[in-house]
């Protein structure tokens, strides 16, 4: 079976800059597909391509089966919301919602159902006649989500579609996102530079440095399986460890950081060979006494930061070894080690990413 | 909280105004003087007004005028509209520096050196291909369309330049289409500059003396050009009250034109 949206070695040249660099994806109908990266890696460029407001340098793009190499950003199945909405300050926001539909010619009273139609997804009914400088920020991106669907296009592509918004409003519209697009399944990809909204959001998340897709997985796999130094220290908090390889011993590889380490790692890892290894704060436990456990070395605290939830140490092993540590309030025990100067830290071989190179 | 300003601002404020406007009001005041003459108040009276009514020369020029304002402000607005477009819109073309150079030089240049050159661009036409066969209204309006031009570019400019470029490609993301897209997104969100531009240069036609008395021949003087030939004469309270209604009409046009600019700006 062909994808539902296939794109095919897509380069983009700026002219000597190559914003776009061979990138490849294929997305299946009913995906919520996120492009994550940084500011400048060309996850724009790439949402314009897609739009058709770009010409690729090099590739192809395929919708549903069509090419859309000469195809018009007005007559392709793509409908795109802008990262500041651009909504028709003169128009109403009904007027703004179908501008698209009276484009298409449908007969007026259709146009109207469908308005009111998508005002009820969206929960702004009865808002219809108000003009956008009237509405809140939220309104405004519901306005802005609303028009874009009109046409019901095959792919929505959403540019950063929550970062106008502020903290508290964007959690709440994450879900509201999701939730339109599991009740519509239409496509979306969604741009974002925030790691923790494209996890919140997406099905798959597709990372992208320096123009380059460095690795396409889902949510759960990014975190805890990224596949590069670049993916493990974008998405969420990390610390690195450089080791060296000594043996195999069983289930695990011995390392050498400092201090002894098992960690767990594919055969293609021989003796000798120097590794990064990645730990997530989270999976470091840290207590006070010595507790025997595999993985286990004292370590001096040198700073740590309240969450409510939990506390986050920066604590420093034996050679000046640095890493992060986050401890959850969820028992009594660890409700309040703070006061601690020294302590013990350890963490399972499983918790532990090899990072080649 | 309202700030304090020093007294001697205040002064400065006061003697600056009182001297750009006092004579205007004077002006004014004398236009209602009874007596012939244009110093000694002699009662009030609106007969010169009633003359300027009767006064086939000076109706003439301002027909003129008038027709001359009108149509050079058309074509200055549309050109001016053209040039914002291509600046703003199209951003590395070919020449473009030069053009945006070209656009703004005439409004610093000196009026008397445009209208020179205007009028040897004209006897130099004239000479080669007979058009246009001497001066008269249309080579007036030709030159003010020019200048005109590059301020309806500049105010227009500064209008489509605060326009989200976002906005056009999410219209044509919507299934919109040149020319349909400029007509139902760019131009209703620029048309208060475009009036005001109008406004503008119809203004600048109107009261133009300098390069009108360079390219006008017998026959189309413009209300400057009468007024002027008519206080070498000495001046009459006649005068006053056109230039009164002059006045009047002008800051009126100026007044829309800057209210226009400045509500748009001021509601973001």
């Amino acid at each position: 079976m062909t994808p539902f949206i296939r794109i095919q070695n897509i380069s983009k040249k700026f002219g000597k800059l190559l914003a776009v660099d061979d990138v490849s994806f294929n997305l299946e109908r009913g995906e919520l597909f996120s492009l994550l990266g940084p500011s400048g890696c060309g996850k724009t460029t790439l949402l314009r391509m897609l739009a058709g407001f770009e010409k690729p340098s090099e590739g192809y793009i395929e919708i549903d089966g069509q090419n859309m190499a000469n195809v018009d950003p007005a007559d392709r199945p793509v409908n795109i919301m802008f990262q500041s909405y651009a909504l028709f300050p003169h128009m109403s926001v009904s007027n703004n919602i179908a501008y698209g539909l009276k484009r298409a010619s449908l007969p007026s009273d259709e146009i109207k159902a469908r308005v009111e139609e998508l005002l009820r997804l969206v929960h702004l009914s009865g808002m219809g006649a108000r003009k956008p400088s009237t509405l809140s920020g939220g309104q405004r991106q519901r306005v802005a989500l609303a028009r874009a669907l009109a046409r019901r296009p095959k792919l929505l592509l959403l540019d950063e579609p929550l970062a106008a918004l502020d903290k508290k409003l964007r959690s709440e519209t994450q879900f509201e996102l999701v939730n339109i697009q599991e009740q519509l399944g239409t496509t979306f990809i969604v741009v974002t530079h925030d790691q923790e909204e494209a996890m919140t959001l997406s099905t798959r998340i597709g990372v992208m440095d320096n123009g380059k897709l460095v690795q396409t997985a889902t949510p759960n796999e990014i975190y805890e399986k990224p596949e590069t130094r670049f993916v493990a220290d974008f998405v969420g908090d990390i610390s690195f460890l450089e080791a060296t390889v000594i043996e195999r011993t069983g289930k695990y590889w011995l390392m050498e950081a400092a201090t002894p380490i098992y960690a767990i790692g594919s055969s293609t890892l021989t003796s000798g060979m120097k590794v990064s290894l990645a730990i997530r704060p989270e999976k470091i436990t840290l207590t006070s006494q010595s507790t025997g456990h595999l993985n286990e070395f004292p370590v001096e605290i040198e700073d740590w930061a309240f969450y409510g939830a939990g506390t986050q140490y920066k604590v420093i092993g034996p050679d000046g070894i640095k890493l992060k540590v986050y401890q959850s309030h969820n028992q009594p025990s660890h409700a309040n080690p703070r006061h601690l100067e020294t302590g013990f830290v350890h963490f399972s071989p499983d918790a532990t990413i090899i990072l080649e190179g | 909280m309202r700030s304090t300003v020093p007294l001697l601002v205040k002064l400065l404020a006061t003697a600056g105004f009182g001297i750009l406007y006092i004579p205007v009001m004077m002006m004014m005041i004398y236009s209602f003087n009874r007596g012939k003459l244009v110093s000694v108040w002699a009662g009030f009276s609106t007969k010169w007004y009633k003359e300027l009514w009767y006064d086939d020369v000076l109706l003439t020029a301002l027909y003129k005028s008038l027709l001359i304002g009108f149509s050079s402000a058309t074509i200055s607005t549309i050109f001016g509209l053209l040039i914002a477009i291509a600046f703003l819109r199209f951003s590395n073309f070919r020449g473009r520096l030069f053009l945006s150079l070209f656009a703004s030089a005439p409004l610093v240049m000196p009026e008397a050196v445009t209208g020179l050159s205007m009028l040897l661009l004209f006897i130099a036409m004239e000479a080669s291909f007979g058009w246009p066969s001497g001066r008269a209204v249309d080579t007036i309006m030709i030159a003010h369309a020019t200048f005109g031009m590059c301020c309806a570019a500049v105010v227009i400019q500064t209008r489509l330049r605060d326009i989200d470029k976002s906005l056009e490609e999410a219209a044509k993301d919507l299934g919109g289409r040149q020319p349909f897209v400029f007509l139902s997104i760019i131009l209703p969100l620029i048309l208060p500059s475009i009036i005001a531009a109008w406004l503008l240069s119809f203004t600048l036609s109107f009261d133009d003396l300098v390069i009108a008395s360079f390219v006008s021949g017998p026959g189309s003087s413009t209300l400057p050009i009468v007024i002027f030939s008519k206080i070498r004469l000495g001046v009459s309270p006649e005068i006053n009250a056109i230039a009164t209604l002059m006045i009047l009409t002008i800051s009126a046009l100026v007044m829309i034109g800057s209210f226009l600019v400045l509500r748009r700006d001021g509601k973001k």
